[in-house]
């Protein structure tokens, strides 16, 4: 049993249809990227959910820490004055 | 445990799922929360697994192409929901095999409503109709759990699951409208499944020792007895449609509080066959078993494959 876990874990990005970026769907198990493929459509796309499939390694994805939420996200927080509804302007010009 | 209970992070935990934030894979959780997640996710996978098989014995005596394509589709989608609900249990760190071996091994369970047989055609109609409306009743609850992986599961799940149902109810429809040997089938088959059906929403609230802390976590956000009422009071209106009748001669329903009552559940015989006695146990193993081995050189070959190409994956060991 031990051979199955050696297979890498994959994690799957369907785009939906044309002019949409790929999303994550959710991720599987294969020995390459090819097979990886393969079982990606046969185990996401039995319902016509997607018209290209990415598949990349999980091993290869770099993630920011969870515990640095705050910190990294929150200075963007002070920066009100980077959304439009920061200024006042008349309503009536569509600006 | 006890340990675990002073850390300072398990009230900041808590005060996150107070606010309905989900829990993803890469934040610190109690090790409990963890334990009864990988517990539950993996129950869950394995029952989608092991249920291919009491509708997977009908495949190849289908009545007609129609019915076969419609079964074929169903099973491989349960293999499906296997597969995700795998994925989301892995997140929480424990791998792949040990969850199969842990299946295998009898260490890890799966719905007891598994171990019933198939003994007719009707019966498929019978699980689409109850069997996967007990589970979609169960699952859309799931769709709001805590743990962002399994919630995602849920929904993906939830899409696919209706289509399940309302095969059964068509299959069940037909039978009940056909000769009176095929009326009597589906009759047998309901009367044989209900019982079993309601018992998959598991243990009454009173006696469900688990529930109380799985509600606080938001784990499970509606209790074992409610969701079993909502399948109840959904499900009696569409045996009346279909021309059957359900086998609990107390279910009437009840003016005053606007739901159906029903009889008592038999739990000695839902604790037998959880515990291994039901008429199948051994033999959805056994067949698990044999296909896991039986399939071992597909793996095995896929492996050598992949090792002689000039792409091999960065995170293969070897
Ligand atoms: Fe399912
Ligand atoms: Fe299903």
């Amino acid at each position: 049993m031990k051979e199955r876990g050696s297979w890498p874990l994959w994690e799957v990005f369907l785009r939906g249809r044309r002019g949409l970026a790929h999303q994550h769907v959710g991720s599987l198990h294969a020995p390459d990227w090819e097979l990886a493929v393969q079982n990606a459509r046969d185990l996401y796309t039995r319902r016509g959910e997607g018209v290209s499939i990415w598949v990349v390694e999980s091993a290869v994805i770099h993630a920011s820490d969870p515990d640095d939420g705050g910190p990294l996200f929150d200075p963007p927080a002070d920066k009100v004055y980077r959304h439009p509804t920061f200024y006042e302007v008349p309503e009536d010009l569509k600006l | 445990m006890a340990g675990a209970a002073a850390d300072p992070r398990e009230a900041a935990f808590q005060a996150s799922i107070d606010a309905e934030r989900s829990v993803e894979p890469r934040d610190w959780m109690p090790e409990r929360y963890r334990a009864t997640l990988i517990r539950q996710i993996a129950q869950h996978a394995h029952s989608e697994i092991i249920g291919m098989q009491p509708e997977g014995n009908w495949i190849t005596r289908a009545p007609s192409l129609r019915r076969k394509a419609i079964l074929l589709a169903k099973v491989q989608d349960e293999a499906g929901h296997g597969l995700y609900l795998y994925s989301a249990a892995e997140t929480l760190g424990v791998s792949r095999s040990e969850l199969v071996e842990m299946l295998q091994t009898g260490r890890q369970k799966y719905s007891s409503i598994f171990n019933y047989p198939t003994l007719t055609w009707a019966d498929v109609g019978t699980i689409g109709w109850l069997v996967d409306g007990a589970a979609i009743t169960n699952q859309l609850a799931l769709t709001k759990t805590s743990y962002g992986p399994y919630a995602r599961a849920m929904v993906r799940i939830c899409r696919e699951e209706s289509f399940h149902q309302r095969q059964g109810f068509e299959l069940l429809a037909q039978l009940s409208r056909g000769t009176p040997a095929q009326r009597a089938m589906a009759q047998d088959a309901v009367d044989r499944w209900w019982w079993p059906s309601l018992m998959m929403f598991g243990p009454p609230d009173g006696s469900s020792p688990n529930s109380a802390q799985s509600m606080k976590w938001k784990i499970k956000r509606v209790s074992n007895d409610e969701l079993r009422q909502r399948f109840v009071d959904m499900t009696v209106p569409q045996a009346q449609a279909l021309g059957l009748t359900l086998p609990d001669p107390e279910l009437n329903w009840n003016e005053s509080s606007g739901h159906y009552d029903f009889g008592p559940i038999d739990w000695d015989e839902f604790a037998k066959v959880l515990n291994g006695d039901g008429p199948c146990n051994a033999e959805r193993i056994r067949v698990r078993r044999e296909a896991d081995s039986g399939g071992a050189w597909v793996r095995e070959a896929a492996r050598a494959w992949a090792a002689k190409h000039s792409h091999p994956a960065a995170g293969d060991a070897a």
